[in-house]
């Protein structure tokens, strides 16, 4: 999972642009460089304190006990009972097995949804086929349309290859990202000049080396942007798993619906569970949260 | 949604290739773009597009959780039971309450936020992923931290509610209050993403039409409502829509507010998703299932037509004058 959040270097945020949006930084140009006041730094402060509390909260009741947890008033701060709930959490709802299924999960999910999407996005983007435009309509006329939808011939399906209860039942409907093919597509469209392409055509490159050596180099950060999303997409998936699996191969959402399901009642380990199912992805958002961020706000200009 | 999906200007021919490649080098040339495209669409195919289409086909016939292979015809049968119970209506109308109670507030806020994170500030990147941060959880995490916080007994908020003197209020059994519950989640994971897209489209609003703006005379509130907001309506239709298709989807937050697949005693909270759920895992009628599905799908087709007339005819009426 490390392999294609790392490539992430050169703030891919900046790579699509309007040239609208950097019209902005002018010097003290009137209506829009407005300085915040301090009215306008009181409102977020509050938004951030509602946007974060909830993940503080999970820190307090994972650390406490369930006992502390019923006493009015409430404690508000860490207690000292974070590893006897892990420990907790760990033999009652096997949250080990489930981060390593969601890690394996994820992982695979990822590389194989930016490989296919980079190979797809290439071709709308760069090369010239029978059939390109109606292709791409079809493709981008179902990423509104909900998977969900899909769930009862697709259960059916994995039913009928006996891959119930097996990851693969997980992973290959997962590869399936529309918003990945398109998404790919418009940041190829935007970086990758045409004048390159022709220049290795007349060199004698065939298409796959120049897929190899030029599309990717120059797709990459749109990759690994692709591949946070994707990620954290697939880290927390949950109807599907949901129905897929059971909590004999669970992933962490899988094992959290278990928790959730009322056959552990003490809200203390309830939210160890929900913590460590948590810190992956705010680790891999802490690590990278700017890019995600970027990431969103150029897919919003686009799509 | 605005496909900006600008078209690349025709490549030049390509070079005649010399002579010495043989004619199967320039068949494979002309069939290589479908080998880039063949592993995206056999996977699409085979687990995006047949499922959605087979759908329509599994919700005509009976088949059971049990023997998935097993299918016995039975015409529009599941879709007169489904209309004839009154909890498929009573999911139906949830649906819809819990999609105001959370869509609204939610972008209402998102647009505001954005707003404010558009100001030249300090932190600005740290303020922007710090509203994102709800994002990163899951369904599944979020909801049980605000079931813990929405406790009748022992919860956070009832608490704080009682320190102003408003007393417990019971946020699972409550029609409203559950709702609400429910809401709550969808509002504080979704209301940063929202902003940031507001924001990104704020962006792209041309900086000469607050100037102009502002020349006449116009105040920030005057700019936000005339130049602003005509200025993202495209984005907020693609808002609405993301969040609307969002809203007929919602499974998990009912879900695992209590864990039940009723959507609580009197199926209070029940959406359409967890009724699908219900019927198709709780009792292993596949086919049933199926027809919630595709009506979710039709409503969904509908919803979205109305979303783009309304958002068209105002287009039209706001250009007339």
């Amino acid at each position: 999972m490390t392999a294609p959040g790392s490539t992430v270097t050169r703030s891919p945020s900046r790579a699509g642009r309007t040239p609208g949006s950097t019209v902005t930084r002018g010097p003290s140009r009137a209506g829009r460089t407005l300085h915040a006041g301090p009215l306008a730094y009181g409102i977020l402060i509050v938004a951030v304190l509602f946007s974060a509390f909830p993940f503080y909260w999970t820190i307090v009741a994972a650390s406490r006990s369930n006992a502390d947890l019923a006493k009015v008033p409430p404690t508000l701060l860490p207690g000292p009972n974070l590893i006897r709930n892990f420990e907790a959490v760990l033999e009652e709802a096997d949250i080990g097995k489930a981060l390593l299924n969601s890690l394996i999960v994820s992982g695979s999910i990822t590389l194989g949804t930016v490989l296919c999407c980079t190979l797809a996005g290439f071709a709308f983007a760069k090369l010239r086929f029978r059939g390109r435009g109606a292709l791409l309509a079809i493709t981008i006329g179902t990423m509104m349309i909900p998977p969900q939808l899909g769930v009862i011939p697709l259960f059916m399906l994995i039913a009928e290859l006996g891959w119930v209860n097996q990851l693969q039942a997980v992973i290959l409907p997962g590869l399936v990202s529309a918003f990945g093919v398109f998404f790919m597509r418009q940041y190829l469209v935007q970086t990758l000049p045409d004048e390159l392409i022709e220049a290795a055509r007349v060199d004698g490159a065939s298409t796959a080396r120049i897929f190899w050596s030029i599309v990717v180099p120059i797709a990459r950060p749109g990759m690994a942007v692709l591949g946070l999303l994707t990620f954290m997409a697939a880290w927390n998936d949950f109807f599907w798993p949901v129905v897929a699996l059971t909590s004999s191969e669970p992933t962490v959402q899988v094992a959290l619906r278990q928790l959730g399901g009322g056959y552990v009642h003490d809200q203390s380990v309830i939210m160890a569970g929900t913590l460590l199912g948590t810190l992956p992805v705010l680790l891999v958002f802490g690590l990278l949260g700017r890019q995600i961020v970027g990431g969103i706000m150029q897919g919003a200009v686009k799509g | 949604m605005t496909l900006t999906a600008s078209e690349t200007p025709a490549p030049p021919k390509p070079v005649p290739p010399p002579a010495r490649r043989g004619s199967a080098r320039r068949a494979w040339q002309s069939f290589s773009p479908y080998a880039y495209l063949a592993p995206f669409f056999t996977l699409f195919v085979a687990f995006g597009l047949f499922p959605l289409l087979y759908t329509a086909f599994v919700s005509l016939y009976r088949v059971e959780l049990q023997t998935p292979g097993d299918m016995e015809w039975r015409g529009l049968g599941n879709y007169t039971a489904l209309f004839g119970d009154e909890y498929f209506w009573l999911s139906l109308r949830n649906t819809f309450t819990i999609g105001v109670l959370s869509t609204v507030p939610q972008l209402v806020m998102a647009l505001g936020l954005a707003h404010l994170l558009n100001y030249k500030m300090r932190g600005r990147t740290f303020l922007r992923t710090a509203v994102l941060l709800p994002y990163a959880t899951s369904v599944a995490a979020a909801t049980l931290v605000f079931a813990q916080l929405f406790g009748r007994d022992f919860g956070l908020i009832n608490y704080a509610l009682g320190l102003v003197g408003i007393d417990p209020v019971d946020w699972q059994n409550g029609t409203l209050a559950s709702q609400i519950a429910v809401s709550t989640v969808v509002i504080w994971r979704w209301t940063g993403y929202n902003a940031l897209i507001y924001l990104a489209g704020m962006q792209s609003i041309p900086h000469e039409l607050y100037e102009a703006a502002a020349m006449d005379g116009a105040s920030r509130w005057r700019q936000f409502f005339h130049v602003t907001l005509p200025g993202l309506r495209p984005t907020i239709l693609f808002t609405v829509i993301v969040s609307t298709i969002g809203a007929t989807q919602l499974f998990g937050e009912p879900l695992l507010l209590e864990g039940s697949v009723s959507g609580g005693i009197s199926h209070q909270y029940q959406t359409l998703g967890l009724y699908m759920y219900e019927q198709g895992w709780g009792f292993f009628h596949l086919g049933r299932a199926a027809a919630i599905a595709w009506v979710m799908f039709l409503l969904i087709v509908v919803l979205v037509g109305v979303n783009a007339l309304i958002a068209r005819r105002r287009s039209r009426k706001e250009a007339g004058r």
